[in-house]
C-alpha cells in the first residue's frame, strides 16, 4: 500500500498518529532541542503496542517521519529481532515509508539500547526508546525533589551512586544507562544504551530524539552537542567492552554479544550491530568463527 | 566568643490557619553558642526549628544568618539555591528519627560522602578518607563504611547521621530531639559524642527536645516555649534552678528523680 491509498481512506492519517497529536510531539521535540537534555513532559497516547515496547520511541518516529524518509531499526544492535521486524512494518503499513536495514541508507533510525556502530551524518535522526528517563529516579524516589534538583543543578546525588559502585565492586559497574553531563548542565539518562556507546553521543552530527512513552517524557541532543560521562578523578570514564574481536567479521572495534553455543562451555562474541557485521563480511572481513 | 550574632531571629511567625505554630519569636544566636529549646509537645518547637532552617517559610519575621561570603543576609528572602546551598555547606539538620535524615539504600560511607559530592568534591579516594575519619569520629568502626545503614542500629544510625551533617565543617547545627527514641545508655553517648563535637569544632547549635537533661548538659542559653510563645529565656542552670516562669516551674517540677 502506498501514502496515496491511505489518504483515499479518511479515517486513516499517515504514521497512525493525528496531525494534532504529532503537532504536539513536534513542540516537545522542539524544547527539548532547544534545551538539550531537559525532560519535556509531553500527552503521551495509547500505542498499539504495550509499554515498554517503544511506545515513546514510535511516537517520536512518528512525529518525525515523512513519506520521503527510509526507516530503520534497531533492537540491541539486530535489525531481525521481534521488536525491530514489528516496529519496522508498523510504519510500513501505517506510513507507507521505505524501510532498511542499512545505517548509512536511512534517514530515520528508531533504535532500542544501542548506538548504530557506523559513524551518523547531519540527515540523520537517531530516536531512542527510553524506559526510565529520570537519571536520579532510583536514588530519590518523589519527582517534585528530582525535578528541583534539576532545576538547581544539584547532581552531588549522581555522584553517590557512582561512589557505591566503587565502594563495592571496586570499579564503576553501571554499564548502561550510564548517566552523562550535557552541555555542562542536565544530567541525562541516555536509555539503557551500554557505556561504550557513551562516546558516540557526543559531538554527533545527527539529531538525538530521545522518548518515553510510560513516564511521558520527550529530550534530545541537537547535532554537535557535547555530553560528558560523569566520573571520579581518579576512577575515570572507561567505555569498556568484551576484549575479543567479533567472531565472524573479526572486527575489534565493535561492541560485542555473547551467544553461549554449548553447555561445555562454548560461546561466541558477535557483532550487536548486525548492520556492521554483515557489511564487514560482504567486505571479506571473516572471523576465527565464520563458517 | 564574637561580637556579631552568628544567627539573629526577630518575630518568626508561623500559622496553621487560625492556630499558632510559633508567634513573634526573636533571638540572637552567637558563634559557638549553643541554644536550647524546650516545651511540651505542640509548644511550637520544631515548627519554629523548621522555619529557622529554611523547611518551612514563616509568615512574619526575619532570620538573619552571618554567611561566610556575604555577611549578614535574610534567610527568608534568600532565594531557594541559595537557601539550599547554605543547607549542604554552612547549616546541617540532625534529624529526630536517623532514617529521616540518612539514605537507607545507600552506606555508611555513601552516606557520609554525600554533602562532599554535592559540594563538587569529585576525588574518590579523597571522599573515602574524609567518611572513614569521620566514622571514627562518631566511634562507628571503619570496616562498616560499606554497610547500609538499615544493619545499623539505633544508636550508631543516629552517630551516623551526626558524621553525615558535620562532615562539611558547618558553622550551625539544628538538632530536633536528637536523642529522643534511643534508651539511656545510648543517649548518654550520643550526648557525649555531641559535646565533645560541638566544643572541638567551634559549632553553634540550636536543639529542640523535651528532654530537660539533654539541655542541661549540652545548651548554654535556653527558651521555654508554651503554645507557640516563648514564655521564659536565659542561661541554662538559671532557667533550671530558678524557674521564674508558671509553665517553666511545672515542666521542671515534673521531672522525675530516680
Amino acid at each position: 500500500m502506498t501514502v496515496q491509498d491511505y489518504q483515499a481512506e479518511p479515517a486513516y492519517n499517515f504514521a497512525y498518529l493525528d496531525e494534532q497529536t504529532k503537532r504536539m510531539i513536534r513542540r516537545a521535540i522542539l524544547k527539548g532541542l532547544a534545551v538539550p537534555g531537559y525532560q519535556v513532559p509531553f500527552a503521551s497516547r495509547e500505542m498499539p503496542m504495550p509499554y515498554g515496547w517503544g511506545t515513546g520511541g514510535v511516537q517520536v518516529s512518528a512525529a518525525v517521519l515523512t513519506p520521503d524518509d527510509r526507516f530503520k531499526v534497531i533492537d540491541q544492535g539486530a535489525d531481525d529481532t521481534t521488536h525491530a521486524v514489528s516496529i519496522r512494518s508498523f510504519f510500513e503499513r501505517t506510513a507507507g515509508v521505505e524501510t532498511t536495514t542499512k545505517t548509512a541508507l536511512a534517514s530515520v533510525i528508531q533504535t532500542r539500547h544501542r548506538i548504530p556502530e557506523a559513524a551518523l551524518t547531519e540527515d540523520q535522526i537517531l530516536v531512542y526508546q527510553v524506559p526510565i528517563p529520570e537519571p536520579l529516579r532510583f536514588l530519590e524516589p518523589r519527582e517534585s525533589e528530582t525535578r528541583k534538583m534539576h532545576s538547581l543543578e544539584e547532581y552531588g546525588l549522581m555522584h553517590v551512586k557512582l561512589y557505591e559502585d566503587i565502594s563495592r565492586h571496586g570499579h564503576i559497574a553501571t554499564s548502561y544507562a550510564y548517566p552523562v553531563r550535557v552541555e555542562g548542565r542536565y544530567v541525562m539518562d541516555p536509555s539503557p544504551i551500554p557505556k561504550f556507546d557513551n562516546p558516540k553521543l557526543d559531538d554527533c552530527p545527527a539529531i538525538q530524539l530521545f522518548g518515553a512513552g510510560r513516564e511521558q517524557r520527550i529530550y534530545a541532543l541537537p547535532p554537535y552537542t557535547k555530553s560528558v560521562s560523569l566520573d571520579f578523578e581518579d576512577h575515570p570514564f572507561d567505555p569498556s567492552k568484551a576484549a575479543h574481536p567479533c567472531g565472524l567479521c573479526g572486527a575489534e572495534d565493535s561492541y560485542l554479544d555473547e551467544v553461549i553455543l554449548d553447555d561445555k562451555g562454548g560461546r561466541l562474541f558477535v557483532c550487536s550491530d548486525t548492520d556492521y557485521c554483515e557489511e564487514r563480511q560482504a567486505q571479506g572481513h571473516r572471523g576465527k568463527d565464520a563458517a | 566568643m564574637s561580637d556579631h550574632p552568628l544567627l539573629s531571629v526577630t518575630g518568626v511567625t508561623k500559622r496553621y490557619g487560625a492556630h499558632i505554630g510559633c508567634a513573634d519569636v526573636s533571638f540572637d544566636l552567637y558563634p559557638g553558642e549553643v541554644l536550647g529549646i524546650v516545651g511540651e509537645s505542640g509548644s511550637g518547637k520544631s515548627t519554629l526549628l523548621n522555619c529557622l532552617a529554611g523547611h518551612l517559610a514563616p509568615d512574619a519575621g526575619q532570620v538573619v544568618f552571618d554567611t561566610r561570603g556575604h555577611g549578614p543576609r535574610d534567610t527568608i528572602t534568600m532565594s531557594e539555591p541559595e537557601r539550599r546551598m547554605l543547607g549542604r555547606t554552612d547549616w546541617a539538620f540532625v534529624h529526630q528519627h536517623a532514617r529521616d535524615g540518612l539514605r537507607m539504600g545507600v552506606s555508611a560511607g555513601g552516606n557520609v560522602g554525600e554533602r562532599l559530592m554535592a559540594v563538587g568534591a569529585r576525588h574518590y579516594g579523597d571522599i573515602r578518607g574524609k567518611a572513614a575519619d569521620w566514622l571514627d569520629r562518631v566511634e562507628i568502626d571503619t570496616d562498616r563504611i560499606d554497610d547500609r545503614p538499615s544493619t545499623f542500629s539505633g544508636g550508631m544510625q543516629q552517630r551516623l547521621q551526626i558524621a553525615r551533617n558535620l562532615v562539611t565543617g558547618p558553622r550551625l547545627v539544628f538538632m530536633d530531639e536528637p536523642t529522643g527514641g534511643l534508651d539511656v545508655s545510648v543517649q548518654a553517648r550520643i550526648l557525649d559524642l555531641l559535646r565533645g563535637l560541638v566544643r572541638d569544632m567551634g559549632l553553634s547549635a540550636i536543639i529542640v527536645t523535651h528532654d530537660l537533661a539533654v539541655v542541661r548538659l549540652l545548651a548554654d542559653r535556653l527558651m521555654v516555649m508554651k503554645s507557640g510563645h516563648v514564655v521564659e529565656s536565659g542561661l541554662t542552670d538559671q532557667v533550671l534552678d530558678d524557674p521564674q516562669h508558671g509553665y517553666t516551674q511545672l515542666l521542671v517540677s515534673s521531672v522525675l528523680q530516680v
